[in-house]
């Protein structure tokens, strides 16, 4: 696969004129570290055969490309479903934790720090640490410790401690700020797991290319499935973007496949609770990366909205932000009634009861006109039990 | 010559930088407190734009740039604020932010307006070396700003030497790898202030996070050129009714 600006950032970490590392000198040592190290060691064969295996044997790696007959029907398309929901622990963000872990362990590191939204990324992270033996403090906001009560046990039982962040939104903002603060204090023997393409260079690109083991194995299995390996569209849900990034990394230059990313449009995009960067964020820097930041006329980050803490995040990767810049990827916006109805719809017809997150993404389904012989895939993100409180609520149960 | 670096010609020794964050602790305190500042005898007045997710602030200042955010204050009001400054203020006054607040002023306009009304240097503690040469140092050199480079005990000596080149006005030491208001012990750091020493470095140099009273600032100033205070001036003015009264009994804890 050629190098390009889609894909990979360039040397700063820029995806055209997003990306770099905007980081004050506390985190320099840090962050230069792992760029300076991180390509040779995830390309070493010792690295590649540990984190193959555990993919395989621990993760429960390939997952199933389910070509979703009844939910197809629906649509009058052929829709597949790239089941990350069967990973262990419940979501893609185990691909990435493992990746990092590993990462952490070669660079010596003794201590992990995570942040997290729905939970999900810090369960995975929590995952790992007990796998390897090495301490996990996870950040989480306030508000989404109280939303995601099963994950927060799931950490909890898992030895991670879990450290409430109480400052703005109360949610993975903040959470993100808290794990960065600490990293700062931390400079030595702690290394940080970011869950998503955010953050300084070199992370947008090392969480890519973790996850970019989603679209290696949809190209085969659509391969092995269609004749092709080439879907028509990609869909994808966007928080901060780590499963889209996932889905969309081995077709970025392949021009004839639509890559379509779902924000949460929370009561509405204009509803001022809202979390659709690209229809509301400008360029702007949050937590060490240029990219599109939902803000204020004079430059204060808003509180996001979403139904899905996962969502719930006031800007986009910066390999999203020049996506959307560009008009290589198509951004779509889910409101919280719509992904609920969706995730229904899902379950009803094919027997899965998606993220909250991934809801949003076949949301997303219902405002593209397919054609019969398109090829669709739907990266199913995540499972939905974390959500069954606000599911029951749905259900006036 | 700049302001900065005509004070450090006068004086190099025990400078005293006071950080505060402007609208704090009311909208309109910004200047009253920078003329007790200057009267109480600070040397430079390090003035925060409040910033709704400040990375590099412990706590303490981070509910500083809440509070005055929640009391109205914006950079294009803070700039209104210290249009007349000048007239009551002499020491050199340096502006600390982060880069978003100020790319959505415009970063152009930011120097140009700061310049105006008489800021004399920028501290932007996330805006790495990198941007700075490729983009924006230019800027600031345009409008005659000096730019302060923070320097850590984990920066590399040749890391330290390009960062000492880049800067004008002085060169900021954290005494530790952390965020501010984080209790420093002063003898542990000395050996990493004596090592800038050695290396006979551009700039003069403050020693800035961990500063709270006269031991910690003498200390600090023993092997540099003085040192910044903010979290402890920040919980000196919480509550303070008088802050021209609060700050000066605060600096004479200090000086």
């Amino acid at each position: 696969m050629s190098t390009t600006i889609y894909q990979q950032p360039d040397a700063q970490g820029y995806y055209g004129q997003f990306g770099g590392a905007y980081i004050p000198e506390m985190l320099h040592r840090n962050v230069e570290e792992l760029r300076n190290q991180y390509r040779s060691i995830i390309t070493s064969k010792d690295f590649r055969d540990e984190y193959q295996s555990l993919l395989r044997d621990y993760v429960g790696r390939p997952t199933p490309l389910y070509p979703a007959a009844r939910l197809s029907a629906q649509f009058n398309t052929n829709i597949y479903l790239k089941r990350e929901d069967l990973c262990h622990t419940g979501s893609h963000k185990l691909n990435n934790a493992l990746g990092q872990i590993l990462l952490a362990q070669r660079l010596g590191k003794k201590r992990i720090i995570a942040e997290t939204g729905a939970g999900q990324h810090g369960v995975a992270t929590a995952t790992v640490c007990a796998l390897k033996g090495i301490e996990c403090i996870v950040y989480m906001g306030e508000k989404d410790i109280q939303r995601q009560a099963p994950n927060v046990a799931r950490m909890k039982m898992l030895g991670a401690t879990v450290i409430p962040a109480t400052s703005g939104s109360k949610t993975l903002k903040d959470a993100t700020n808290e794990a960065i603060r600490d990293w700062i204090n931390n400079p030595n023997d702690t290394h940080y797991i970011i869950g998503s393409v955010v953050g300084p260079h070199p992370y947008p690109d090392m969480v890519a290319t973790f996850q970019s083991v989603i679209s290696e194995e949809i190209r085969k299995q659509l391969k092995e499935k269609t004749g092709s390996e080439l879907p028509t569209h990609v869909f994808a849900c966007v928080g901060g973007g780590s499963n889209a990034a996932g889905a969309f990394y081995h077709f970025t230059e392949e021009q004839t496949v639509k890559l379509v990313a779902v924000e949460a449009a929370g009561h509405g995009v204009e509803s001022g609770l809202s979390a659709a960067t690209t229809r509301l964020g400008k360029p702007g820097v949050l937590h060490g990366s240029k990219s599109l930041v939902m803000q204020t006329e004079d430059g204060q980050v808003v509180e996001p909205h979403s139904i899905s803490a996962g969502l719930d995040y006031p800007g986009i990767g910066p390999m999203h932000a020049n996506l959307f810049a560009s008009g290589r990827g198509t951004f779509l916006s889910a409101t919280d009634e719509e992904a609920v109805r969706a995730a229904f719809n899902l379950t009803q017809l094919e027997g899965i009861i998606p993220a909250l997150e991934s809801s949003h993404a076949l949301a997303g389904l219902h405002q593209v006109d397919f054609k019969k012989d398109d090829v669709v895939v739907l990266c199913l993100s995540g499972r939905g039990d974390k959500d069954m409180a606000t599911y029951m609520q749905a259900m006036g149960v | 010559m700049s302001r900065i670096q005509e004070l450090f010609k006068k004086k190099n020794k025990q400078v005293l930088n006071v950080y505060v964050t402007a609208g704090y602790p009311q909208l309109n305190s910004t200047v009253p407190v920078m003329q007790a500042l200057e009267k109480s005898s600070a040397d430079l007045i390090e003035l925060g734009m409040p910033y709704s997710d400040p990375l590099a602030d412990g706590p303490v200042i981070q509910a500083s740039s809440t509070i005055a955010l929640q009391n109205g204050m914006t950079i294009k009001k803070l700039f209104e604020q210290l249009k007349e400054m000048r007239a009551s203020v002499q020491v050199p006054v340096i502006l600390m932010g982060y880069m978003n607040p100020i790319l959505q002023y415009g970063f152009d306009k930011f120097c140009a307006d700061a310049a105006a009304v008489g800021v004399d240097g920028l501290i932007l503690p996330d805006l790495p070396e990198f941007e700075f040469e490729n983009e924006y140092g230019s800027i600031i050199k345009k409008y005659k700003l000096d730019f302060i480079f923070l320097v850590t005990p984990e920066t590399t000596t040749e890391r330290i030497k390009r960062l000492d080149a880049l800067s004008t006005g002085f060169l900021y030491a954290v005494s530790s790898s952390s965020t501010t208001g984080k209790d420093q012990n002063m003898s542990g750091v000395s050996a990493y202030l004596q090592r800038l020493q050695e290396m006979k470095l551009k700039n003069p140099v403050l020693v800035g996070f961990g500063i709270k009273d006269k031991a910690s600032f003498e200390a600090a100033s023993e092997f540099a050129n003085g040192a910044i205070i903010g979290t402890a001036f920040i919980k000196a003015l919480e509550g303070a009714s008088d802050v021209a009264a609060a700050t000066e009994q605060f600096i004479r804890t200090v000086k």
